[in-house]
């Protein structure tokens, strides 16, 4: 019996009983798009993480004091002339830009609003390394550091949240810490991450927040941001920048005070992450479509023992045991694919859903379905189908054709 | 017509069950010879091992010991499949209860056995002809709970001659039918055995049939007692 045949017989034995078929394809149904739309939105978050991660600066290294691996003595602070240091063309030929920064969390005023956003003290080095765009005014000059001036550029999320409206806003005066200071810019949107709104910040000159805001000891630096000379050369300044550091902190050998991350390794963490919880997510959802199955082979040995008789007679008319196997297998295999179908439909219409959901709310993340989901998701519900139908099929080729005659 | 010679040779066929930890002897060393173009009736008390030597002849299970040859094969070492082939070529059933698929129907129950033969083209026309054969062209594509029971067995009648089997083995056929049907079908079937030579084996309880047959072959207690 060939294969467009044993279709044709399956779609005819499957109509007889609508209802039943209909809830055993359910099954599939909620397995498969549970699986779509897990995926969807595993990858999707994955996409805007990365996004904002990749939003920085490709090139980027990041210099912090302390090491997290192990408890070092004597840590020293990196200073300025350390920065300074690192400057030096000679020592470090792949460091293009180096940029200090020291952070902090500050009170911000202007009427009667007030918010509490991120303080960052930078120099003018800063525009171009953490790839900051302004939507109006002008980033922090040398002077402005020189002169400890007191003079701000603010996030759109602080100018919405102190001004509510993002233009028009340079020239104005807010207070930090009760301090005046001239809006001179706003920054253009980055986006919000999980790693926090990079849009809730304000800078102002490094000199400035050290001696007015943020108290820190003379020459002290929290961060300093590095941009190597390309992307390939990100590990070579890495090591040109250790190497610096080490012979000015005096370190013993392996234990630096101090950590440096690049760009890839904070990609490489976070890519990480978001791969563990989509494949979290997918696993969940492939639990549903594995009870999906069970319920294709309970339907289909009920499905075999109603039929035993009819079984009996077509081994009569000359049906090998092969004949019946393919008839019960192209039964259940068929419930799964149409459950896989419309599964996917499901499963898209879901993700879409929850992607407006999550625009609406503030945190706009597209999920994606790819191809290799519907694909996964196609192969793994016929699998499904096929395993969970080799039994109950297995069982009905294997009848005894005397005894299945008599089953009444 | 007929060919010369012997449908069905049986040598001393026994057939032991298994019941539990008891064995149970349904044949004891039956033989028997069926010549081509015959009409023979099996008779016998329940329990007496009709159905056994029934499902032997065709083909649904296999002796214990002995030997059975059917139309000039030996077939009663055949493996499943290869008995399957032999009752999708040389066999044709009737049963007491028709055993139509009820979802199908008349002309796709008897497209059923061309169906496994692996027959591709002409099945619609084949079946149409089985069943113009048995009288029933004007309900070709009625389903089976459409049909009265003398109906229902005539379809089952064409499925069973669809593949111009060497013997058609009918059990109790007028069993479950009212006397005037399973008058009918008793004359098809010696008609068909008449006009196309076909062997003709009916079990029955009936002896108003069996008186109607060449021969009859009377079984007590899993031996033959009388021919």
């Amino acid at each position: 019996m060939d294969i467009v045949l044993a279709i044709k017989e399956a779609l005819e034995s499957l109509s007889a009983n609508k209802l039943r078929a209909g809830l055993t394809i359910l099954g599939i149904v909620i397995g498969v798009a549970a699986v779509i739309a897990m995926l969807a939105i595993g990858t999707g978050a994955q996409n805007t993480i990365l996004g904002s991660i990749n939003s920085v600066g490709t090139n980027l290294l990041f210099v912090f004091q302390g090491n997290t691996q192990q408890d070092i003595r004597n840590e020293q602070p990196i200073t300025m002339s350390d920065v300074n240091a690192m400057e030096d063309v000679l020592q470090a030929p792949h460091v293009q830009m180096v940029s200090p920064v020291v952070y902090g969390y500050v009170n911000a005023t202007y009427g009667g609003e007030t918010t509490r956003p991120e303080l960052l003290g930078v120099t003018s080095n800063f525009e171009a390394t953490a790839n900051y765009g302004l939507s109006e005014g002008s980033f922090i000059s040398d002077e402005n550091v020189n002169g400890r001036a007191s003079v701000a550029l603010i996030g759109p999320d602080v100018a919405e949240k102190l001004f509510g409206r993002r233009d028009m806003i340079t020239g104005e005066t807010i207070r930090l810490e009760g301090q005046p200071f001239r809006v001179i810019g706003v920054l253009e949107s980055k986006g919000g991450g999980s790693v926090g709104s990079q849009d809730n910040v304000i800078f102002v000159p490094l000199t400035t927040a050290r001696v007015r805001l943020l108290d820190r000891e003379r020459d002290h630096v929290d961060i300093v941001y590095i941009q190597a000379v390309d992307a390939e050369s990100v590990t070579t300044a890495s090591n040109e920048v250790a190497q610096i550091l080490r012979t000015r902190h005096h370190t013993e050998i392996g234990l630096d005070d101090f950590t440096i991350y690049t760009q890839e390794d904070i990609l490489s963490v976070a890519g990480t992450i978001t791969s563990v919880l989509t494949i979290f997510l997918g696993g969940i959802a492939a639990i549903s479509l594995l009870v999906g199955g069970i319920g294709i082979m309970n339907i289909m040995l009920v499905s075999v023992t109603e039929r035993t008789k009819e079984i009996g007679l077509r081994k009569a008319l000359g049906a090998r045991k092969a004949d019946i196997l393919l008839q019960f297998l192209t039964e259940s295999s068929l419930l799964s694919l149409f459950g896989g179908i419309i599964g996917i439909v499901f499963g898209w219409l879901i993700s879409v859903a929850v992607g407006k959901i999550a625009t609406a709310s503030g945190t706009p993340f597209t999920p994606a379905v790819g191809l290799n989901a519907i694909l996964l998701a196609t192969l793994f519900s016929t699998a499904v189908g096929l395993f969970f139908g080799i039994y109950p099929a297995n069982r009905a080729a294997n009848l005894e054709p005397v005894e299945a005659l008599r089953y009444e | 017509m007929a060919k010369k010679g012997n449908a069905i040779v049986a040598k001393d066929l026994t057939k032991v069950y298994q019941m539990g930890h008891v064995e149970v002897s349904a044949l004891c060393g039956v033989s028997l010879e069926i010549k081509y173009g015959e009409v023979v009736s099996i008779m016998g008390p329940s329990g007496s091992g009709k159905s056994t030597l029934m499902n032997i002849i065709g083909c649904l299970d296999r002796p214990t010991s002995g030997e059975y040859y059917l139309d000039g094969m030996l077939v009663s070492d055949l493996s499943d499949d290869q008995l399957a082939l032999i009752r999708n070529q040389k066999v044709g059933f009737v049963f007491q209860n028709f055993n139509l698929l009820a979802r199908s129907s008349a002309l796709v129950n008897v497209q059923l056995p061309m169906r496994y033969a692996g027959v591709r083209e002409g099945m619609q026309e084949r079946a149409a002809k089985s069943l113009e054969a048995v009288g029933l062209s004007d309900r070709m594509n009625h389903k089976p709970t459409e049909l009265s029971g003398g109906q229902q067995q005539r379809v089952a009648l064409a499925r069973a001659l669809i593949n111009d089997p060497a013997i058609l083995l009918a059990d109790e056929p007028t069993g479950n039918l009212d006397s005037k049907s399973g008058e009918e079908i008793i004359e098809l079937l010696l008609d068909l055995n008449k006009k196309n030579g076909t062997t003709l084996i009916i079990v029955t309880h009936d002896p108003k049939i069996s008186a109607r047959t060449q021969r009859i072959i009377r079984l007590y207690d899993g031996k033959v007692v009388k021919e």
